[in-house]
């Protein structure tokens, strides 16, 4: 057994808030040897990115180690003063953030952020340093890099700028690294391939990394060893095996259940006793249509281009049948919520036509659909929901303001009775309608956003990645949630996401998007199992998966 | 260049509304001007008539901006009653002095404010912050004026280091060649070091009064978008891999923070420019502002008209200049 490289020893970190103290981290203990992967996973407010900012230094202000020790090569580094904190970061361990672009400086070419880092640990000439920086270039794989250096970060893509934000990382070679979220908002496939970058980096160089991550297939899939955080603690650690296979600890176990896999169905994502009632409700077969029935929704060689630009999307045609579920997926920029604003109609086609329930409603300018009375059929859930949710309008507010507008409802009983209603449906408890967005959780604001989307009873409900905020166990209630109001309502789902495991779980059918345009479609499993296009199969390939062992599937 | 000039151009509709809104202006305030000139108080009524007919006044409104418009397309601005001499060449003679202070007062705010700004940012709520803020409210709160008579009190009166308050030099100094109409350069052009140096002691109380009054907005401004920066994620970044502190705070952090700073700097400039009348006054500077208000009070149209102007165009170049120096601050603009 090496040497230890970092050992963290009951580490407790405080923020102070207008509210007191709030301890963040209460009693981290944690070793991290040289050269290996170690995963740090958890829930959003579980600690783990403080415990890696507490580890570099980076904590702001507000926060302070309270108690604990932790040693780099022996060293107390919460001791460390000056110029020996200096030497230490960049050159011992450095840190790569979630979001590159914002890590970037905005008005800075991005050789010369690197060359900045070079030249604070080594003492080297300009020159030399630049073209210390243009090999990092190289080893971080981006294309041309001798144009590159003189690139802004916002010239770059997402995926480029994580690669220089690696490379400055790993510019004076240190022997840890701490990678929090590193690859959270970018594509399944710029993620795999920057992981794959960053692994094979830190094993070249011998460097030891902790992985900090939401997303437990991630986690699985290149580290050999899982700590799981919860409310400040770590409450299980062991190989990923182990992890999934039998988790110890009733927390990863919740977790574990709910992080979709290839092979989970959404009544696994909650344990057991979570359950109850569901099961009634997905065992009842849905009726069948009968032959001949019209498509509730027709869309036809819709395209749109946005001015003098080539085409966001070209040529998109598709059908949906009353209550069916339709996933809609692709990477950044395939022209997925640029389809499904059309749909809503929230935005003008170019071309082509959108056929609702026998009606043409495609050349009815967006500006007045508000108008129409199939607005309230075809209703909207969007991506964010602290962003889609008027600060100023509690959560009753919310719910009213569609059937206020759309459904002629005055301000009453009736109303009331409506509003309370949807929010039965989407289980948020009453006594929180009074509340405005900021006193709500994430998963209790995706709610809200969906009990205003159904209370006017769409029929059509258009979802673009409804949880892609939310965290994993949330996550999987919001899932459940959506599935049984389309079981139980009829109500059609158009579901556009880039996480292909969701989607396999939640839609009958499925639509791969690529540049604007259909690149495969058809029934979901078929189309994941058994991918026809190169394109489909590297999206599938992607995604991180953990294989959930027989014990686990056992346990649940 | 070509994008500079496109937005020059698109602002000519601006300057023509700007002309023909002081036109109308000045013609509804109340003040006969043929009054104000004529020979004296028991001016008979035929001759502020026949004043009246010379200066075209008996025309009426919509006739008098034809001329007026048709006069300004040749270049020509009119006559002021006042000094008797083309509005063209009064402005052409005050407008450098007016440049000079202002520019001088802005470069001391600048530099005042910036640093007063940053070090407020980098301890929020220390004893530095809360006497920046200290600093700032009293400049506010002083009128330019009163600050003026008292640095003309303590360093002119008191203590005797400033000389006499009366214009861009005393009277005994003769003048360099005039080349850029900034004093203090066109003695340094003439290789006169003391003729330099009495300019530049008799600009230096005006543009500190100026300047004490501009230092809040842009000490503040600086403040809080140096808050923001170092807030920022690329901030944390550069901390992260150990850069100096010097390197963090200047390079990364101020270097993105100077942005907002451009653009209030920008407006600050064209707002001191026109309204320093108070402070041209006080230290009898010859300045455009203070021509402007002597003509306004004696009704003399074609000033004040060539005064407006002249502070439209000003305001159209120096917002051109803050886009420019924005795009060159900042990669991420392109001038449209």
């Amino acid at each position: 057994m090496s040497e230890k490289l970092l050992s963290i020893d009951d580490l407790h970190v405080s923020f102070s808030t207008r509210r007191g103290m709030v301890e963040a981290v209460r009693g981290v203990t944690l070793a991290v040897e040289a050269g290996e992967m170690l995963g740090l996973v958890g829930e959003s407010g579980s600690g783990k990115s403080v415990t890696g900012f507490a580890t570099t230094r980076l904590l702001d202000s507000a926060g302070r180690v309270t108690a604990g020790k932790i040693l780099f090569r022996g060293q107390d580094v919460t001791k460390l003063r000056g110029d020996d904190l200096r030497q230490l970061q960049g050159a011992a361990m450095s840190m790569i953030f979630q979001n590159p672009r914002a890590a970037l400086n905005p008005i800075r070419a991005i050789g010369l952020q690197i060359a900045d880092a070079i030249l604070t640990h080594k003492r080297i000439s300009k020159d030399a340093a630049r073209a210390e920086a243009l090999e990092l270039l190289h080893a971080v794989q981006i294309r041309d890099p001798g144009t590159r250096m003189n690139a802004y970060p916002h010239e770059l893509s997402g995926g480029m700028c994580q690669r220089v934000m690696i490379a400055i990382a790993i510019s004076c070679n240190p022997a840890l690294l701490i990678a929090d979220e590193p690859t959270t908002g970018l594509d399944v496939t710029t993620q795999k391939v920057v992981m794959d970058l960053l692994a094979d980096i830190a094993a070249a160089r011998g460097m030891a990394t902790i992985l900090i991550t939401h997303d437990l297939g991630l986690a699985a899939r290149y580290c050999r060893r899982i700590a799981v955080m919860e409310r400040g603690r770590i409450v299980e650690e062991a190989s990923p095996k182990a992890l999934f296979g039998a988790p110890q600890h009733a927390y990863t176990r919740r977790l574990v259940a709910a992080s979709p896999t290839a092979v989970s169905r959404i009544e696994d994502l909650v344990t057991e006793e979570e359950r109850e009632g569901y099961a009634a409700i997905v065992s009842k077969p849905r009726q069948e249509l009968a032959a001949g029935t019209p498509p509730l929704l027709e869309v036809r060689k819709l395209a749109k281009r946005f001015d003098q630009g080539a085409a966001a999307v070209a040529d998109f045609s598709m059908t949906m049948a009353g209550g069916e579920s339709v996933g809609l997926v692709g990477e950044s920029g395939s022209g997925k919520s640029t389809t499904s604003r059309m749909i809503c109609r929230l935005i003008d086609p170019s071309e082509g036509d959108i056929v609702f329930d026998g009606q043409s409603i495609g050349h009815v300018a967006a500006r007045d659909f508000h108008r129409s009375r199939l607005r309230k059929d075809i209703q909207m859930v969007f991506q964010d929901p602290n962003e889609s949710l008027n600060p100023r309008f509690t959560a009753f507010d919310c719910i009213a303001h569609p059937l206020l507008r759309l459904d002629g409802l005055r301000a009453g009983n009736e109303l009331r009775q409506r509003v309370n209603e949807c929010a039965e449906r989407v289980g948020l408890p009453l006594d929180l309608l009074p509340r405005f967005p900021h006193q709500l959780s994430g998963g209790q604001k995706a709610r809200v956003g969906i009990a205003r989307a159904i209370a006017c009873r769409p029929r059509l409900l258009v979802l673009d990645e409804p949880t892609a905020a939310l965290d994993v166990s949330v996550q999987a209630v919001v899932l459940q949630l959506l599935d049984r109001l389309r079981r139980e309502n009829d109500i059609a789902l158009l579901f556009v996401s880039h996480d292909l495991n969701v989607v396999r779980m939640l839609c009958d059918r499925t639509i791969v998007l690529r540049n604007g345009g259909i690149v495969e479609q058809g029934e979901s499993r078929a189309l994941f199992d058994n991918p026809k296009t190169d394109y489909t199969r590297k999206l599938v390939e992607a995604i991180p998966h953990f294989e959930a062992g027989p014990a686990l599937a056992a346990a649940l | 260049m070509v994008r500079a000039g496109r937005r020059l151009l698109s602002s000519l509709p601006a300057l023509f509304g700007v002309l023909v809104f002081t036109f109308l202006l000045m013609r509804v305030l109340p003040g006969d001007p043929a009054v104000f000139f004529a020979s004296g108080p028991n001016a008979g009524k035929e001759e502020i008539e026949q004043i009246r007919k010379q200066m075209g006044l008996n025309k009426s409104v919509p006739e008098q901006l034809v001329f007026y418009l048709s006069d300004i397309g040749h270049g020509n601005l009119g006559r002021s009653m006042m000094t008797g001499q083309p509005v063209l060449k009064d402005l052409r003679e005050r407008l450098p002095a007016s440049l000079e202070l202002t520019f001088t007062a802005l470069l001391i705010a600048l530099i005042a404010a910036v640093p007063l700004g940053v070090l407020a940012a980098l301890r929020p709520g220390s004893l530095v912050d809360h006497g920046v803020r200290m600093f700032c409210a009293l400049g506010v709160c002083v009128p330019t004026f009163v600050s003026g008579l008292l640095l003309i009190y303590v360093f002119y009166y008191l203590l005797g280091l400033a000389p006499d308050p009366t214009g861009r030099i005393d009277v005994f100094t003769s003048l360099p060649p005039q080349r850029t109409g900034f004093l203090s350069i066109d003695f340094l052009l003439a290789g006169d070091i003391d003729g330099w140096w009495a300019a530049c002691k008799q600009l230096i109380l005006p543009a500190v009064s100026m300047a004490l009054f501009v230092i809040a907005p842009l000490a503040r401004i600086t403040r809080a978008s140096m808050l923001v920066s170092l807030g920022s994620d690329f901030v944390r970044t550069a901390r992260s891999v150990g850069l100096s502190w010097r390197k963090v705070v200047i390079t990364y952090a101020l270097r993105n923070a100077i942005l907002p700073v451009i653009t209030i700097a920008g407006i600050v400039f064209s707002t001191m420019l026109g309204a320093n009348v108070l402070v041209e006054k006080v230290f009898s500077w010859p300045g455009v502002a203070s021509y402007a208000l002597d003509a306004l009070l004696s009704s003399d149209y074609a000033p004040v008209q060539g005064f407006v102007l002249l502070m439209a165009s000003v305001f159209v170049l120096v917002n051109l200049v803050v886009d420019i120096c924005y795009g060159i601050a900042d990669p991420r603009v392109s001038i449209e």
